[in-house]
């Protein structure tokens, strides 16, 4: 019995705007673009709500209203629900009004989607805690399924989040982990207790994420009844086929015109046609399920790029040595007790800045490219490195003068 | 149908170290990559007496344009055709009758100076055309001589004063006639084309089967100016031979950074632009030495404008240099910076390249398409251009990955892709060739 357990990813960086050299140690404001462009935060909040945010959430409000056993997951960021707070409230409620229902979960994450598992484990903690607290004052739950930043994982992040008092976590149901093992049941984490893990059905995922509207792919134009075919296939060899996917799918990476609305909305009928079917969430996973072994992942994994593993973020040189610089002056930047500072220097560590200096594959125009809004990899990493730059002048001045 | 390797008719220029305007390395690195494809050429060049060769050096000397010159080398696999003629790149009108003036006062050598396109003898040895015009028109009918006598199935031809040659070897042998081209009367009068060299080009452009391009800059060129029919341009870019440009480690005896200019000082150049750059930088800073290499009708000016902004002591300029030189200032430089106005495709990054020298190029240059592995900027936006010169000196993994990856590319744009995308256009017009004559 094939039950479908959607998460969706919604994320949005503080864009560090085209910060130049001389503004080094006058301007303190880096996220602040006002152009009508891609580094514009306000506006792009506002643009993918009017396309994305505010059509979905309405679609799936009546979702979750017409059918019992619909089901969906949610991770934030935390700098996502900040933006909401200050660009888009009405955004903000709809999503409380989704989570009201008690049929929407809520998971954890980093507060900064940052990649700070990789280089402080202080810093990680931090920001997962305030996370959780963020959470509980906007939506008044408290996650128990944990997911880093764009599915980072290994044993060890395990191990760190079983200690955290997380009860699962979520992850991608990558070839070479898995290997013959089915991605469609419930797994536990090697070297852990009784930590749950939840592995993505990639190829489905991407059917809807990725290929929806692809002309060129043999199944389009997809229907909603296709695919619940596809899952009802998965009857006596599934029970849990986990869609993960970023939320901007619905109306932003595909347009409404390419169907994907009316596709999630014919989709909970067609899946619950058949009463074998069901739909449930992270959490119910973990507590319903019964687990069919450990899965050990020793190497890090990620949902990015073929690859599926840290090259996204860290494959050349422009990336690591803005990883390292900007870690190196963690506790320079503490020792200031500046709120202000410290929360920019961790608004510098979101994962999406490293990736926009990404150089591989820039020349095929292929996602990376799509989704960077500097024009080359280096135009990223000079406005980055110059707020860093401003940022340690900062720092230094404040610890001279508490001297 | 079977399609046999093309045999191509090519007017060109003569080969370097003859590297005025770049046409003639081009025609070079071209022709030696389509032998390697195994077609075969003949290679049709004009042909300067030494005295008039000399001359016209001097000539681009006073006018600031060129390097230097020596006679055509042999290349193997290629039938080299000489066609006795003053046609040169870089030549123009004015210069074209200064050197008639000069050839006519030395006498000797030239004993019947006059052709006109009435005459029958336009063979006769020593006879060149009165102004440039003619001489064109001239070197079109030698070409018809060669275009009756040799087996080709396809013309290729490269600038303008190539075109009519063109022209008649297609009337001549009914054969298609493509056209290189390198750069427009536009670019070579920084906006404002004669008439007569305008009228030219648009005929070609107009009886030509297939225009390949050596860049979209070009192309688009072509569309707005010349309102040639997209669909009959194809776009190659230029390559380089990267075993041309040793690299070698160069002595520095500067002890602050070293920005470099490199190339004419000249209005579509933009020298101005790394001038006043250069100022913004030196408001905050005070260790770079900024080079301004090579010479041209701006260098005065230049040098001028640096003493307005007060830097002329941050300055280093070196008026014309050789090729080794240049080589050694790329090398030792920090940065290379070409801030082009306007640059059908620009070549000299990729020498930088070679010498392991990050680059900082303007959008508005041709080679700024195909490249990755160097910064962008619009030539007018000075901000933008001081702040990534700065971003480079002072990021060691920006410099570093610049300098890895640029010498890479830049190794990997050799003339092969070209050549190909030249073979894939001569094929498909001798293919279409056989299928219309089939028809009648």
């Amino acid at each position: 019995m094939p039950n479908i357990c959607f998460y969706f990813q919604v994320h949005q960086p503080y864009r560090v705007k085209n910060y130049k050299v001389f503004d080094i140690g006058k301007d303190h404001e880096y996220f602040n673009d006002n152009s009508e462009g891609d580094l514009n935060n306000s506006w792009i909040i506002q643009k993918v709500a009017r396309k994305c945010y505010l059509p979905t959430n309405k679609l799936l409000l009546e979702l979750l209203k017409k059918h019992p056993e619909f089901r969906i997951s949610f991770s934030f960021s935390g700098v996502y629900l900040d933006q909401l707070e200050r660009f888009a409230p009405a955004v903000l409620s709809s999503f409380q009004d989704l989570v009201a229902t008690g049929r929407a979960e809520v998971l954890s994450e980093t507060y900064y989607h940052s990649l700070a598992f990789l280089y402080s484990k202080d810093e990680f903690v931090f920001q997962v805690e305030k996370h959780k607290d963020k959470v509980a004052k906007l939506f008044g739950v408290k996650p128990t399924v944990f997911r880093n930043t764009e599915l980072i994982y290994n044993n060890d992040l395990a191990k760190k989040v079983e200690s955290m008092g997380y009860k699962g976590v979520i992850a991608e149901g990558a070839d070479k982990v898995l290997s013959w093992k089915s991605p469609n049941f419930l797994y536990e984490a090697a070297g852990c207790d009784n930590l749950k893990l939840l592995l993505k059905n990639y190829k489905l995922s991407d059917d809807i994420a990725f290929r929806f509207s692809d002309h060129n792919w043999a199944e389009h134009p997809l229907s909603a009844k296709t695919f619940a075919d596809w899952v009802s296939n998965h009857n006596g060899e599934g029970e849990l086929i986990n869609l993960f996917m970023d939320y901007e799918t619905f109306g932003e990476h595909q347009w409404e015109d390419s169907g994907i609305f009316d596709f999630l909305r014919h989709l909970p009928d067609f899946v619950l046609q058949n009463p074998s079917n069901g739909f449930i969430t992270p959490s119910e996973a973990i507590e319903t399920l019964e687990s069919r072994g450990k899965i050990d992942f020793f190497d890090f994994i990620s949902w990015a790029d073929e690859e599926r593993d840290l090259s996204a973020w860290r494959s050349n040189v422009l990336q690591t040595d803005a990883l390292e610089k900007v870690y190196a002056i963690e506790k320079d930047v503490l020792n200031t007790k500046d709120e202000k500072i410290i929360d920019d220097w961790r608004k510098l560590q979101t994962s999406d800045h490293f990736y926009y200096m990404c150089t591989k594959y820039f020349a095929d125009g292929d996602v990376h490219k799509y989704f960077n809004p500097y024009e080359t990899p280096h135009d990223a990493f000079i406005s980055f490195m110059n707020a860093l730059s401003d940022m340690k002048i900062r720092v230094n001045r404040h610890n001279v003068a508490n001297v | 149908m079977q399609i046999k390797k093309p045999k191509v008719l090519m007017f060109g220029w003569e080969f370097p170290p003859y590297s005025v305007g770049g046409l003639g390395v081009a025609c070079y690195g071209l022709t030696k990559s389509m032998t390697k494809l195994g077609m075969e050429i003949t290679f049709v060049v004009p042909k300067a007496p030494k005295n008039a060769k000399n001359h016209f050096l001097n000539l681009l000397v006073a006018d600031r344009i060129a390097i230097g010159m020596s006679d055509v080398e042999e290349i193997e696999g290629i039938n080299l055709q000489k066609v006795d003629s003053l046609l040169m790149p870089y030549m123009d009108a004015k210069k074209y009758s200064s050197l008639v003036e000069y050839l006519k006062k030395r006498g000797g050598t030239i004993e019947n100076f006059i052709y006109s396109s009435e005459s029958k003898d336009f063979d006769s040895k020593n006879q060149y055309g009165l102004n440039l015009y003619e001489e064109v028109w001239r070197y079109a009918n030698k070409a018809a001589i060669i275009a009756r006598k040799e087996n080709f199935d396809v013309i290729h031809v490269h600038d303008w004063m190539t075109f009519q040659a063109g022209i008649i070897a297609k009337e001549i042998s009914g054969k298609p006639l493509v056209i290189h081209i390198h750069n427009t009367a536009f670019d070579r009068s920084g906006g404002h084309p004669g008439r007569r060299e305008f009228e030219i080009e648009k005929e070609g452009f107009e009886k030509a089967d297939r225009i390949i391009a050596i860049s979209n800059y070009v192309k688009n060129k072509l569309l707005k100016h010349y309102g040639v029919d997209p669909n009959k341009i194809i776009v190659a870019h230029n390559g380089i031979d990267a075993e041309d440009y040793c690299f070698k480690n160069s002595e520095r005896n500067i002890n602050n950074k070293i920005v470099l200019y490199a190339g004419r000082v000249t209005l579509q150049k933009g020298p101005e632009y790394f001038v006043k750059a250069a100022a913004k930088i030196c408001q905050t800073r005070d260790d770079i030495t900024f080079i301004l290499a090579g010479g041209g009708d701006m260098l005065i000016s230049m040098i001028e404008l640096a003493a307005h902004l007060k830097i002329s002591d941050k300055f280093v300029f070196t008026d014309w240099y050789s090729k080794q030189e240049g080589e050694k200032l790329m090398n030792m430089a920090d940065v290379f910076v070409m801030p082009s106005v306007s640059e059908p495709f620009g070549l000299v990054p990729l020498e930088a390249m070679l010498q392991r020298t990050p680059t900082i190029i303007s959008k508005q240059s041709g080679v700024s398409e195909v490249l990755e592995n160097s910064l962008k900027v619009d030539f007018w936006d000075i901000d933008e251009l001081a702040n990534k010169i700065a971003s480079v000196l002072d990021y060691d993994s920006l410099r570093s990955h610049l300098v890895e990856m640029g010498e890479k590319e830049a190794k990997s744009m050799t003339w092969d892709k070209a050549a190909l995308e030249c073979k894939r256009v001569f094929e498909k017009l001798i293919y279409e060739h056989k299928m219309s004559e089939n028809c009648y």
